[in-house]
């Protein structure tokens, strides 16, 4: 430091400087350098007075987000000014990081909706349809006619749809526009059915009382809600196929507790905002972080390693993973702690049966089930159910036994304190090497091919000889072996004295070693081996704290059940599962509604009738957006060498239909007939409900809807979208959704399958009508393009003007929304608005509904003794004539249920006697609310007149709100321990402790009004939070011995349904990206037009990853979020693409394949890998799209170019945990696939 | 000894996930108002990268802060006052509106009234300084994780004075996040350049403000700044920064920007300070000794005679105990792991950082060795993604040794800590590699974590 006298500037201005303080005010320092004040401080109040407020109210967000965080909103005389978090989050614990203030830019853009120019303000109806209407109405008194008088001219029906989209919305009252989609309802369930009329909105999770206010209305209603889990592919369909399971996952607090994390296609940074510093802080504490992702995505700057798979391939670098954990853990040398772990939690020590085929070649092909073997060949009689329970050698006696915890102990008397984890004395054979009876080639199916094809592979397995059942004279003896020798055949980890191709060690590229997996990834073997040791070695060392966190980005894929069964093997085989900081973290979609049990009765008006009509979305959009028509590939096609042909001269679509009418999966609209007509037909005829159908199908004068989705009467008529913007954001193959579903124009570009491959069983009717839809009808405070293509456009309270709840599985939380103001101009809440809809319907059903009984077609249901329904998992196809059509085992059940479309209104209001009377069904459990109706009449009152009377108000959305916490388990102790008292004498296990504790606690509304709730350990989760444990998965299953709820009990690697032998995945392997060229015609990836330079034309992945500055479509047209980032929608692109075709940063752009076309600016940076382009998820066509050159029309959404492509392993049900239950298994609407053209295009551009 | 209070901020870099949480709270409460459309008192930027506005850390151009001229005096580098003075009616080197960005919004509008037509209805741009239809090209965080990239990457003044040959390429890619908000300098440079007294910093907490009745629009602070954090209100004509959100601070609220961090980056807390040291500590000669310069100015709170000189100075005393109590202190002065960002413009910044740690280990990994072993952990740092030069630059004024000193030390935690996370015996010897000891070692996990 100097020592001289440090001084300023020169002496000129020193002097200046001394003499300026005598003129001012202030105190300057000694050395001239700064001006201090102290009081008369009045210029400050401007910042003062900004800073003021009225009141502060707890809210939050209901778009389509897993973040449920709880927000405080400033109010200033009567507006709202902006928000922050809160900061009142209950403690987690000692040594824990805290949960606040979670929170993301988004959400705190929030409140610039309230007051925007985008709000929708008023009631609107497009112009041409208020025109119709008003001549009809003056010809015909009852609305009901008046619409019918409309519809059924088709002439008009095209004159008001094909102006959807294009401007022209008017304003018109509140009482018109209730009326008008009342009698729409009425309308259809009176001519075509109550099936014809649909509702959908997304996770109720984000906002449970919006939600279930617009889902009873349509169950009573007898509509079908549409599922949206598996239709955004954020459903792992792996998780049902694994843990029989929908998704439960770690709380996100839970990270901190891992010390090795690999997040793997989760961008955690961008998509887990609020809960990324659990993350940050856990690597301070000695975690290693691990980051997959094919760019260097956000949260890269935390890893300690990068791997950067080429995109889709990531399956490839799973298996290698799995390859080296087996060779290093349980080959070359037995590791005790996996080895429990395995035997008592997974499937693999159970025998599969091996199926020797005409030419002599074996294939894996049954589970050993108790009543495959013969007398006295297991230790005990295996009782009821034994086509359902599944075998295993006792490595101790050598016998084959049945192991307590199968299905077959789930249902039925016998299994009754048997149903549980607990091996006694029996010490399982995880594999039959040392005690062979000899060995045998096995033949798998591989499709790392280049181009996808399939080939196969021959690899020995150890056997043993079982006897088969003799109630013949001539036993068959069954050749077994174990899930884990399979396993070690499948990933080519080889033993001493196993015949078959074997690769030599890591470096030898074989399937599926690490060398494989570099030519196919392009990640570096050595690097692959390391992190699948180190991934191991870690769990190994820290009692199973090793953690995969996926999301989207690996989940959104074709195959990406393949993809995940590789993870869930790492995490299996490592004993990760149900420990805390371990396991599978997969976030994407879910969203746990914690209080589920009461959430599913009012929200699905199961406390006034039963079944609720529950839809598979995407087949569903798949047959009514006509996508099935431009399927002309063989459903073959993706079927394995090792199949048996049964997908032969199918089509995708004749798959969908066979799921149907296997009752497998749902389908509404059901049948080619009316539901309510059939109802007069049965009680005409006398007979039975399921005889009738069964007689009608069978004599051919009725059909499935699902084989001909073109037929008079067959499509939906009237759908209600609330809480999402479908058409501008999740409506995979958006521009086949405007051509069909709404009849107006569209970029569609593809042809329509060519005759002879339009599959075996589908109508094909040349004549179809587009603008299947006689009304959407949209809910929403802002405009999107749903609002815009709608015919009617209520106006919606925002989030911060209504009461609901939150919860999600990122935290253990349960809040509140408030209303910080009223719903301002004329919005109502989603509950107002349904509540007035429900009420007008049953005004306007006299003389046309009355009361009428409905005939409901229900899958085989998930969690109940459908399950048992079709041992083996054994596909005969009545259709073809090979067995009769049985309801609940080969055919949907069939059941009536009587609507009186009078009340629906008064039942709307109130909680109906069900609740109690029939119980409240969860995860197999039948929870009674016997003193809960009591507590909730007293809370919410009772109603005094009509068909409610005597019930608790369900009349405002608070009392709904008091509804699901009172009849939920997570929320009320008391319901949680009774649940766990009925598993006790299931499971023949202590349970009950895990909430007894809490059995005099029950979160109220208020409660959650003041903060944060924390809930209670409840049986309708797998996890607990007993004792202040952060929450995850599974912990009750491996800390309580609790069997999963698969056909073995455990978790599943081998899946024996038929379909899953046909596709080749009874066990992991891996599948590449589906190859768009073979599939579509489409561009080979990488070829370009030959132009080169500005304008040449570039094939390049199109991947669809979330959006920094969005959730979904919601704030991408928030100005904050706008100003933030480029202003409008952008494709980001690689260095290397943008020089191949001539674009620099921020030109415009054009995607355009088969399904349409994107306008875009583009984002160039060299963290992009070439090859690839990212449209961020959700940008829709409402702000700065112009018109597209190649289409001349205005340019897309991100899924303008894509579409819907239907894995068929995900149609499978009716067997044991693939049976079916509402977001829990189906179907997934995956994109991740698809290619695309991209060009630059002009610069100038019009809109 | 004068003892002063000052209120300040740390905020962990490493922890950043450039969400931008703070800037859309701070906008939201202080600048979403006409004639601050372009106003970001807090903003975030994407490393490397241009900053906002466009260029600020090039002083060759922008002129702010000080430098040391003849004799060692220091001076502002717009010129001394007496230049200033004489210059006052000339237009001061400054931004243009173009290097913020041209705010804009959309006929949102047409979304609800587009009359029947041929198209889907769309809200296009519009200027909102001219009302003109725009193509959007800039804006307040345009390049925001692009990690530079290759069109942006050769104007990013720091990439220009490490001089190294950092290529735009996929495998090299590295970026980090560096939120912003006023520095509320010990030695403001804004405070000094304004020729109508009107700003001024507070004494009891050194909060930098402008007072709204006297500022007279000259904009000499905005050219004063080097961190460009003061900005002119054209609707108002007045100039307008970030206020550490006195009336919430006043009360014991934490700032907006605090309060609503999601990454849990920022701490802040009151620092004890020696006034009469201030102008020496800024003006060594050496650049790379500024920062012990200023860490000396910093007063032990817990030195009785710090704290009988606070209480002559008239400081409370729960405001001692709050400078007690205060993590600043332990970030920059006990554990030496923050630093001030460009202390080279000799302000006397009051907002440090603790620089990035991640992402470390790939490459010694990929040669084999083993990334969580202590031995190779250091070495690790060597090769981390984010060249430590680059880091010198924002936060040593180019001393790399300091950065690889804090980084060690960070690095150092996470492997002590890893093996009381695996039921290891804890290895003293790797705290006392980086000159901590192991409670020092604990606390700052705590602190961090």
């Amino acid at each position: 430091m100097t020592s001289t006298d440090p001084r300023l500037d020169g002496p000129a201005s020193e002097a200046i400087l001394k003499a300026g303080r005598f003129f001012r005010r202030g105190t300057a320092s000694d050395d001239l350098r700064t001006v201090t004040i102290e009081g008369g401080r009045e210029a400050d109040v401007f910042y003062r007075d900004r800073w003021s407020h009225d009141k502060v109210v707890r809210s939050t967000h209901g778009v389509n987000c897993t973040g449920s965080c709880s927000w405080k909103v400033y109010v200033k005389e009567g507006i709202i000014t902006w928000e922050a978090q809160q900061t009142d989050y209950p403690d987690i614990g000692d040594d824990m990081p805290g949960y606040e203030p979670r929170g993301c830019p988004r959400g705190a853009a929030f409140s610039w909706y309230t007051y925007s120019p985008t709000r929708v303000r008023y009631p609107y109806i497009r112009g041409r349809l208020l025109e119709l209407w008003r001549a009809a109405r003056a010809e015909h008194a009852d609305p009901v006619d008046a619409w019918g008088s409309i519809v059924s001219d088709t002439a008009k029906t095209a004159w008001y749809k094909r102006a959807r989209g294009k401007g022209g919305l008017v304003r018109c009252r509140w009482e018109d526009a209730v009326e008008i989609a009342a009698a729409a309802h009425v309308y259809t369930a009176k001519t075509a059915g109550p099936d014809r009329v649909a509702g959908f909105s997304p996770i109720p999770a984000m906002s449970m009382a919006s939600f279930g206010a617009g889902s009873r209305f349509i169950e009573l209603f007898g509509g079908s809600m549409l599922s949206f889990y598996d239709w955004y592919a954020d459903l792992p369909v792996a998780s049902p196929q694994v843990f029989g399971d929908q998704t439960d996952v770690p709380e996100s607090a839970d990270w901190f507790n891992s010390s090795y994390l690999v997040m793997w296609g989760s961008n955690v940074p961008v998509t887990r905002t609020p809960d990324a510093h659990f993350m940050t802080e856990a690597r301070y504490k000695g975690q290693k972080v691990v980051v997959v992702s094919p760019d260097y995505a956000d949260n890269t700057k935390f890893a300690d390693e990068w791997l950067h798979p080429h995109p889709g391939t990531d399956g490839a670098l799973a298996m290698a993973m799995v390859h080296v954990v087996l060779t290093e853990f349980y080959a070359r040398r037995a590791t005790p702690e996996f080895e429990r772990y395995a035997k008592q939690y997974t499937d693999l020590p159970f025998l599969v049966t091996l199926r020797t085929r005409s030419d002599g070649s074996v294939l894996p092909h049954k589970f050993v089930t108790a009543d495959m073997v013969g007398a006295g060949v297991l230790a005990e009689d295996p009782g009821e159910n034994a086509a359902n329970k599944t075998v295993l050698l006792d490595a101790v006696t050598g016998r084959p036994v049945v192991p307590n915890g199968t299905l077959g102990h789930r249902f039925g008397e016998q299994g009754a304190g048997d149903w549980n984890l607990d091996l006694g004395e029996v010490d399982p054979a995880l594999s039959l090497l040392e005690e062979r009876e000899g060995t045998t080639e096995v033949v798998l199916p591989r499709f790392d091919t280049t181009r996808g094809d399939a080939g196969t592979i021959t690899r020995g397995v150890p056997y043993r000889t079982i006897r088969g059942r003799d109630d013949d004279d001539n036993p068959t003896d069954l050749r077994v072996t174990t899930v884990l020798d399979l396993m070690m055949a499948q990933f080519g980890v080889g033993r001493e004295g196993l015949p078959g191709d074997w690769p030599t060690g890591y470096d030898d590229p074989q399937p599926y070693t690490p060398a494989w997996q570099e030519e196919h990834t392009g990640v570096p073997a050595a690097q692959a081996e390391r992190i699948g040791r180190e991934f191991a070695r870690n769990a190994l060392e820290s009692g199973g704290r090793s953690m995969i966190l996926m999301g989207a980005g690996t989940n959104h894929w074709f195959h990406s059940d393949l993809i995940y069964r590789a993870f869930l093997a790492l995490t299996i085989l490592t004993g990760t599962q149900g420990v805390n900081g371990g396991g599978w973290a997969h976030y994407v979609g879910q969203e746990k509604v914690r209080p589920l049990t009461g959430f599913q009765q009012v929200a699905m008006g199961l406390d006034w009738s039963r079944p609720p009509r529950q839809m598979i979305a995407t087949a569903f959009f798949y047959l009514h957006t006509g996508q099935w028509k431009y399927d002309a590939y063989g459903a073959d096609t993706l079927a394995s060498p090792t199949g048996e042909n049964r997908f032969a001269a199918m089509s995708t679509p004749d798959l969908v239909a066979m799921s149907a009418r296997l009752g497998w999966m749902p389908s509404f609209p059901t049948f080619s007939a009316n539901p309510l007509d059939l109802g007069d037909e049965v009680a005409a005829a006398g007979v039975s409900a399921a005889e009738h159908v069964v007689g009608r199908i069978k004599d051919g004068s009725m059909r499935f809807a699902a084989e001909d989705p073109d037929g008079p009467g067959n499509s939906p008529k009237v759908l209600t979208v609330w809480r999402s913007n479908l058409l501008g954001s999740s409506a995979k193959g958006d521009e086949y959704f405007l051509q069909h579903l709404l009849g107006t124009d569209s970029s569609l570009r593809a042809d329509q399958a060519p005759e002879g491959h339009r599959g075996r069983d589908m109508v094909w009717r040349e004549d179809a009508e587009d603008g299947k839809l006689d009304l959407l009808a949209t809910l929403d405070f802002r405009m999107t393009s749903t609002t815009l293509f709608s015919d009617l456009v209520f106006p919606a309270a925002t989030w911060y003007e209504k009461h609901d709840l939150s919860s999600t599985d990122m935290h253990p939380f349960v809040h509140s929304f408030n209303a910080a103001i009223d719903p301002p101009w004329e919005t109502r809440t989603d509950f107002d608005t349904f509540r007035l809809l429900a009420e007008k319907v049953s005004e306007l059903s006299h003389g046309h509904l009355d009361t009428r009984t409905d005939v409901v077609a229900v899958p085989l249901a998930h969690d109940t003794p459908d399950a048992l329904a079709n041992p083996g998992g054994t596909v005969s196809d009545w259709k073809d004539g090979s067995c009769e059509p049985v309801p609940g085992r080969n055919f949907p059940k069939i059941v009536t249920v009587e609507r009186d479309y009078r009340l629906i209104g008064e039942k709307f209001g109130s909680l109906g006697p069900l609740a109690e009377k029939a119980g409240m069904p969860v995860k197999g459990l039948l929870l009674k609310p016997d003193e809960e109706i009591g507590v909730l009449r007293r809370a919410n009152g009772e109603t005094r007149t009509g068909a409610g009377r005597g019930r608790p108000r369900l009349d405002t959305d608070i009392r709904m709100c008091e509804a699901i916490l009172t009849l939920s388990g997570t929320t009320n102790g008391r319901l949680a321990t009774q649940g766990f008292e009925q598993l006790e004498v299931r499971t023949g296990r202590e349970l009950a402790d895990l909430s007894r504790g809490e059995s005099g606690k029950r979160i109220t509304f208020a409660d959650t009004q003041s903060r944060p709730q924390p809930v209670i350990t409840s049986p309708e989760w797998s996890g607990s939070e007993h004792g202040g444990r952060r929450y995850s998965a599974f912990v009750i299953n491996v800390e309580r011995l609790k069997p999963w709820h698969t056909l073995t009990g455990r978790m599943q690697f081998f899946m024996d349904h038929d379909w899953m032998a046909e596709m080749g995945e009874q066990l992991p392997v891996y599948r590449p990206p589906l190859n768009m060229h073979e599939l579509y015609g489409e561009p080979v990836l990488g070829s370009t037009d030959g132009s080169g330079g500005a304008g040449a034309a570039l094939t390049v992945r199109y991947l669809t990853p979330h959006n920094k500055w969005s959730i979904h479509s919601e704030y991408q047209d928030n100005l904050l979020m706008l100003s933030l980032s480029r202003g409008g929608p952008t494709i980001w692109m690689s260095a290397e693409d943008a020089e191949l075709i001539g674009v620099v940063d921020n030109d415009w752009v054009e995607a355009v394949n088969r399904n349409g076309v994107v306008v875009a600016r583009a984002v160039v940076s060299h963290r992009m890998p070439s090859g690839t382009v990212y449209m961020h998820h959700a940008q829709d066509r409402t702000v700065d799209v112009p018109i597209a050159e190649a289409s001349g029309k205005r340019g897309g959404i991100h899924n303008s170019a894509t579409r819907i492509l239907i894995k068929p392993s995900h149609l499978i049900g009716g067997y044991a945990h693939f049976t079916y239950a509402w977001n829990y298994i189906g179907p997934t609407g995956n994109q991740r696939d698809e290619v695309t053209v991209i060009r630059r295009r002009s610069q100038e551009v019009q809109y | 000894m004068r003892v002063m209070a000052q209120m300040s901020m740390v905020m962990n870099l490493d922890k950043c996930i450039g969400c931008h949480t703070c800037s859309v709270t701070c906008k939201q409460a202080w600048t979403n108002r006409s004639g601050t459309e372009y106003v970001w008192w807090n903003n975030v930027e994407t490393r490397p990268g241009l900053g906002y506005p466009r260029t600020y850390e090039d002083q060759e151009r922008w002129k702010g802060g000080w430098e040391l001229g003849r004799g060692g005096r220091l001076r502002l580098k717009s010129g001394g006052r007496m230049k200033k003075l004489l210059e006052i009616f000339s237009s001061p080197t400054m931004p243009s509106l173009d290097d913020y960005y041209e705010p804009w919004t959309y006929d949102y509008d047409m979304l609800v009234s587009a009359p029947l037509q041929e198209h889907t209805p769309v809200a296009r741009p519009y200027s909102l300084i001219s009302g003109e239809p725009m193509k959007i090209s800039w804006s307040a965080n345009w390049d925001d994780d692009l990690g530079g990239s290759p069109t942006h990457m050769k104007d990013d003044p720091i990439l220009a004075k490490v001089g190294e040959d950092i290529k735009a390429e996929f495998e090299e890619t590295f970026m980090f996040y560096l939120p912003r908000i006023c520095e509320h300098c010990l030695n403001p440079s804004c405070v000094s350049s304004c020729p109508s007294g009107a700003m001024y910093k507070r004494v009891e907490d050194g909060i930098v403000l402008v007072d709204q009745d006297r500022c007279r629009g000259w904009r000499q602070c905005v050219t004063g700044c080097p961190y460009k954090k003061v900005y002119f209100n054209h609707r108002t004509g007045k100039a307008e920064k970030c206020t550490f959100c006195f009336p919430r601070v006043e009360v014991g609220i934490p700032t907006v920007c605090s309060e609503t961090c999601v990454g849990r980056l920022r701490y802040i807390g009151l620092v004890l300070y020696d006034a009469d040291r201030v102008l020496e500590a800024a003006s060594v000669p050496d650049e790379h000794d500024l920062l012990a310069a200023q860490r000396e100015c910093f007063l032990d709170p817990n030195d009785p005679e710090v704290i009988e000189a606070a209480r002559e100075a008239g400081i409370p005393e729960d405001w001692i105990e709050g400078a007690q109590r205060s993590p600043i202190w332990q970030l920059i002065s006990r554990f030496e792991v923050a630093l001030p960002l460009h202390p080279e413009y000799r302000t006397m910044p009051m907002v440090w950082y603790v620089p990035p740690l991640s992402p470390i280990v790939d490459r010694v990994a990929a040669d084999g060795g083993d990334g969580e072993d202590s031995d190779t952990l250091f070495g690790a740092i060597d090769t981390m993604r984010i060249p430590m030069e680059y880091l010198a630059e924002l936060f040593t004024a180019g001393d790399v040794d300091t950065i690889q000193t804090v980084l060690n030390r960070l690095a150092a935690m996470r492997t002590y800590m890893r093996d009381i996370n695996l039921g290891r015996e804890p290895r003293g010897e790797i705290c006392e590699a980086v000159g901590m000891s192991e409670e020092d070692v604990y606390d700052m996990y705590r602190l961090l974590a």
